[in-house]
């Protein structure tokens, strides 16, 4: 299994907002741990929500190290507000917006909202409906860890980012 | 127009009540942010965040730089710190710095590791109220 949350970048205004759609599937091994079949209680299988945040930490994360060409060690530092409203099941498509709130030398603060499409059979029926927030803090961890040492490499955006990053269409 | 004492502290609390997730009544002058509220490292860079954010405007940012809250690598300095504790050189270093806390307790003690405890809620605001008094001139 590879360690990516989100299938797609959809829209990159740089600096101010990245989209970015995941598609839920019953494919997806963790879904069928969470919630199992205990005794007569069929199996439940939701998104977990950490996984969501991971989702929204990866959008807003592209967003953050776009900002200096993925110069930069980016790293999630704080989850400073995650609310979710509704169960995320199988087959359903999320769509993570992220919006910079700001970003400097030390880090980045960011906000996002995060929407599944409804389902809705009937004709226009199918809407984005808002489920959740989250709001994050980055730290450009060589810039705050002075002292400790890390691999001179970018470990954060590795083989997994290029994936999503180049199949996003969005490179020139 | 200047802003009252009453007025930084309610903003002070908002903020450490976001920043830290914790109920107003633990927010109390002398709370410290580390052993009472629980801050930890990366807290304080979002407190940071927030009180120029809460303090600032488009026309007049309220810009905190990187060690003016809390001076940086003073522990690798022989002439401020030995064997753990502050010097007198240190301490002088500190006061000078640091003009939002009090030392007079800590002079005794001087120990480096706790040295994180001395940043209460009123030491914030006390640094707040201090950088808008000399930032109006």
């Amino acid at each position: 299994m590879r360690w990516m949350w989100i299938d797609r970048i959809v829209e990159h205004d740089p600096g101010v907002q990245l989209v970015a759609i995941k598609n839920t599937s019953l494919a997806e091994e963790h879904l069928h741990d969470h919630l199992p079949a205990r005794g007569d209680t069929p199996a439940i299988p939701v998104m977990p929500a950490s996984l969501i945040v991971e989702g929204m930490a990866q959008t807003s994360g592209i967003m953050v190290g776009a900002v200096n060409d993925f110069q930069e060690k980016v790293v999630l530092a704080k989850v400073s507000k995650a609310e979710f409203a509704a169960d995320i099941l199988p087959g359903m498509t999320l769509r993570y917006t992220a919006t910079m709130d700001r970003i400097d030398a030390a880090g980045a603060v960011t906000r996002g909202t995060v929407e599944a499409r409804t389902n809705d059979p009937n004709p226009g029926g199918d809407v984005w409906q808002q489920i959740g927030r989250i709001n994050l803090m980055f730290s450009h961890v060589d810039q705050n860890m002075a002292g400790l040492e890390f691999p001179e490499e970018n470990f954060v955006f590795g083989e997994n980012f290029k994936a999503i990053w180049g199949a996003s269409g969005l490179v020139v | 127009m200047l802003m009252t004492k009453d007025d930084i502290f309610g903003k002070v609390s908002e903020v450490l009540e976001e920043a830290l997730g914790c109920d107003d009544d633990e927010i109390t002058p002398n709370a410290s942010l580390v052993a009472d509220l629980g801050a930890e490292s990366i807290d304080f860079l979002d407190i940071v965040f927030r009180l120029e954010k809460a303090f600032g405007t488009p026309e007049k940012p309220f810009k905190i730089d990187q060690g003016e809250l809390f001076p940086e690598n003073v522990m690798d300095n022989a002439d401020w710190v030995q064997d753990g504790k502050f010097t007198d050189s240190g301490m002088d270093m500190l006061r000078e710095r640091m003009p939002h806390i009090d030392f007079t307790a800590f002079d005794s003690d001087r120990e480096v590791m706790k040295v994180g405890d001395l940043i209460t809620v009123q030491s914030l605001a006390t640094f707040v109220s201090l950088k808008l008094e000399a930032e109006a001139g």
